[in-house]
């Protein structure tokens, strides 16, 4: 079919001082098709769809819209094109409500007055058109992930899109939305409107991608489409080398039970039970996967045993000795290591060097001090030693770890609980948010672990990352483990739906 | 159920116990009455107006601590005007504009520099105290000062007419713009952007609102009406012009906008039981009607805002935004 391109991208080319985030980039988007851009993160996939929205101006190369050449330099210029960006960190204002954060920038007026009863009108037969049911007078504030993305869509409805930029739109969405979100861009596609898809999920991908451009290192390596390609054809595509999906495991060994946790009862902010009287045993060179929809009580069981949090009830043992109630310095002593769920409230130090981060756990001890003296050469060899090992791109250990990817904050994470002796690793989420590269580094530390006889406690709501590496598998639902057993012996759908609670 | 301990702890309720106590002393001392409500209402106008001043600021993001400042030298370039033409109404119009131009400066601080903002605030305190203190000559003097301006038969209204319908230019105005102000604020297209800018600049700036300029027109418009409470200082109620003469009203403002949660019509509120615990106090001690030492009913009106806070007051939230300069990326 020949049909002229909503929106064409020739040769843009955009620098960030020495880095070339963008290099002759061509792009070509169809009415009524999802493109998905799919690249790591850093691979240059927001610079180009900020160039696209006004936020930032190109070096070189020229943007078509409807085949006439066009400038955009502001994002005012953009919605007026009809194009329109829902950001991966929402662009909404909590404390205003639902209306007002659609018209906001685009208000009707009658006089000086803001005519909310035409603008509610208007937003009310959108929501109908699409079917996207909304609360005008809902605060932001109160209203889930799910629905602050849905608001975010509207508000490009309202501005009459033509084409609707989504920046990892699942990123933060639980199963069940995700799925919501898919039927309403089907929809969209339906009516004529053009999405480009930001991600580096391959699964979704595959599932709802009409066309895929790969981008890596700044540069478009390739577009194809679902039906000629194949999970691991893009992931080897996003990375530049063949990537592992799947591991080969060695058979678990099964030796003497390290970690031990019984009839530990845990309870949220609130003071609400959110976890019931769970009990597990982790042996040395197993690793138990709990999966599970996020809510379960994953959050505070992980807190809870890494000691930020205290138990209601319950005992944990740690080698067979007593550890309930310690503090977390001593259950990190005893060679507890955490990799915590949200790595930037704590498991960093956001404005610290990469080389003080490495050592927040063993600042105190000889050789980085001595009595009331740092010894700063020592956090730098040893900085510099963990850089090159865990292969942490930063510019040196003393740039402040907030500047570095998502996925080198990970990497500083795992080289200071990594680098003691330990005997049991307890991973929360340990690839939220990372790309495949990422993602395949951080299970080959994970399994290599496992084979040094560490006992792993993975926590995870990827599904694919509980199957491909748990030897035992466990369920969390409502604050109960409703199931423990070993991986083999279970399908992926079965698992999906122990997990949905049936 | 009816909940007492809601009515109890309501800003209504409040009101209802002021209005009751208003009425009660009005039968018993009328002329008294008069006299501290009406005294209450003019204490009450610069802190208004500060109030005005600093919420519209901080509604967009901006904190403005130099208020004093701001008032202070308005006050000042108000009355040498007064002193220069003689044309009161110059004198107020100079007022507002160098109230308007220190909110330039300030927005040119905190906006295009960066620089922190309570800081950018100090600057121009600092620069206030040290310019008039410098160039004031004593001796000066004026042709006298704004007049009341009595509303014909609203006037004759018992209670309310000799407080509410007798008063000099300023206060009507201030009356005024806390409506107009409330009304822009929270009805108008100006009013949602303000309060945008103030809560999350970025989103702000993602569907095509210029945030600086949004910033600037509000710093500027707060200085402007910080510049009439200087005016009224010198022009309206004191009539002439006196080394560090705002004496704390700004600082005061700041707690009223938060008092009324920064809210135009909340804060008008706060700023009237201030002038009222003032004014109060003023007759108390002058009046003679008590014999405890000065001191304690000193106290009174900081007494009055802190039961007033801690019991009827609820948890005030201030824009999301405020202190942090906005960069583009």
């Amino acid at each position: 079919m020949e049909q002229i391109p909503v929106l064409q991208l020739r040769g843009i080319t955009k620098c960030f001082g020495e880095v070339l985030a963008n290099d002759q980039v061509d792009f070509d988007l169809y009415p009524g098709e999802i493109h998905v851009l799919l690249g790591e993160n850093g691979a240059g996939k927001s610079t180009l769809m900020n160039v696209i929205y006004g936020l930032s101006t190109p070096d070189a190369g020229t943007i078509f819209f409807e085949g006439s050449s066009v400038q955009i330099d502001r994002p005012r210029t953009a919605i007026d094109h009809g194009i329109n960006m829902v950001h991966q960190h929402f662009m909404l204002i909590p404390v205003f409500t639902v209306a007002e954060n659609i018209m906001l920038g685009d208000e009707v007026t009658r006089g000086w007055s803001l005519d909310r009863k035409r603008a509610y009108q208007e937003i009310q037969q959108l929501s109908e058109d699409y079917g996207l049911q909304l609360d005008m007078e809902a605060r932001i504030e109160n209203l889930s992930v799910g629905l602050q993305q849905r608001v975010e869509i509207m508000k490009a409805l309202y501005r009459k899109t033509r084409v609707l930029i989504l920046d990892e739109p699942t990123a933060v969405l639980t199963p069940q939305e995700v799925d919501d979100l898919f039927e309403v861009m089907h929809q969209l596609i339906r009516k004529g409107i053009s999405i480009i898809l930001i991600t580096h999920k391959l699964r979704e991908v595959m599932h709802i991608a009409s066309r895929i451009t790969v981008m890596r290192r700044g540069r478009v390596i390739g577009t194809t489409s679902p039906a000629k390609s194949n999970e691991g054809e893009l992931a080897a595509m996003m990375v530049g080398r063949q990537v592992t999906l799947q591991f080969e495991k060695t058979p678990l060994q099964t030796q003497e039970v390290v970690l031990d946790v019984q009839e530990l009862t845990v309870s949220d902010e609130q003071d609400r039970e959110v976890v019931h009287r769970v009990s597990f045993q982790v042996r040395a060179g197993e690793i138990l996967g709990i999966a599970g929809v996020q809510g379960n009580g994953q959050s505070e069981m992980a807190l809870a045993l890494s000691g930020l949090r205290p138990f209601k009830r319950g005992r944990l043992c740690l080698s067979g000795k007593e550890m309930t109630s310690l503090n977390p310095r001593a259950l990190m002593n005893h060679g507890l290591a955490h990799i915590p769920e949200d790595r930037q409230k704590h498991g960093l130090v956001l404005p610290y060097s990469v080389a003080d981060n490495q050592i927040l756990n063993t600042y105190h001890h000889f050789p980085f001090s001595s009595f009331l003296q740092r010894h700063q050469q020592a956090v730098l060899t040893n900085s510099n030693q963990l850089i090159d090992q865990y292969d942490i791109r930063a510019s040196g250990p003393g740039s402040p770890v907030s500047t570095l990817s998502g996925g080198n904050q990970q990497k500083v994470i795992i080289s200071r609980e990594l680098n003691r002796d330990i005997c049991c690793l307890l991973a929360n989420q340990p690839t939220r948010g990372l790309d495949v590269g990422s993602i395949e580094y951080i299970h080959q530390q994970i399994l290599k672990l496992r084979d040094q006889g560490v006992a792993v406690l993975l926590i995870s709501s990827e599904l694919d990352e509980i199957m491909s590496l748990a030897d035992t598998i466990a369920v969390m639902y409502c604050g109960k483990i409703v199931m423990n057993t070993p991986a083999d012996q279970l399908t992926k759908e079965q698992l999906g739906a122990i997990m949905a609670g049936s | 159920m009816f909940q007492w301990k809601k009515v109890f702890k309501s800003v209504w309720f409040f009101i209802f116990l002021i209005f009751l106590l208003i009425l009660w002393s009005y039968f018993h001392y009328p002329v008294v009455t008069v006299a501290v409500l009406a005294s209450a209402l003019r204490q009450s106008t610069p802190l208004a107006l500060g109030a005005l001043c600093g919420l519209i600021g901080e509604r967009s993001g901006v904190i403005n601590i130099g208020m004093e400042g701001q008032m202070l030298l308005s006050a000042f370039l108000g009355f040498l005007v007064s002193v220069w033409t003689g044309n009161l109404l110059f004198a107020v119009l100079a007022g507002v504009m160098t109230g308007a131009l220190t909110g330039l400066l300030l927005a040119f601080m905190s906006v295009t520099l960066r620089i922190d903002q309570i800081i950018g605030g100090t600057v121009i305190n600092i620069l206030a105290f040290g310019l008039t203190g410098y160039f004031y000559q004593v001796g000066l003097s004026t042709k006298g000062k704004l007049q009341p301006i009595s509303l014909g038969p609203l006037q004759d209204i018992p209670l309310l007419g000799p407080v509410l319908f007798n008063n000099p230019p300023i206060t009507y105005l201030t009356l005024l713009l806390v409506l107009v102000m409330h009304y822009l604020l929270f009805y108008t297209r100006w009013g949602l952007r303000t309060r945008a800018v103030g809560e999350h600049p970025r989103a702000v700036d993602t569907l095509g609102i210029n945030v600086f300029f949004m910033r600037y027109a509000n710093v500027v418009l707060g200085g402007a009406i910080a510049g009439l409470a200087g005016a009224f200082l010198t022009l309206e109620a004191v009539g002439s012009f006196e080394r560090g003469m705002t004496n704390g009203r700004g600082f005061v403002a700041l707690a009223v906008m938060i008092f009324g949660k920064w809210t135009p019509i909340g804060s008008w509120g706060a700023a009237l039981l201030f002038g009222f615990a003032i004014s109060l106090q003023t007759q108390l001690q002058f009046g003679g009607l008590i014999t405890i030492p000065h001191q304690f009913i000193g106290m009174l009106p900081y007494l009055l805002t802190v039961i007033v806070l801690a019991g009827f007051v609820g948890r005030a939230r201030p824009p999301a935004s405020i202190g942090m300069p906005y960069t583009k990326e």
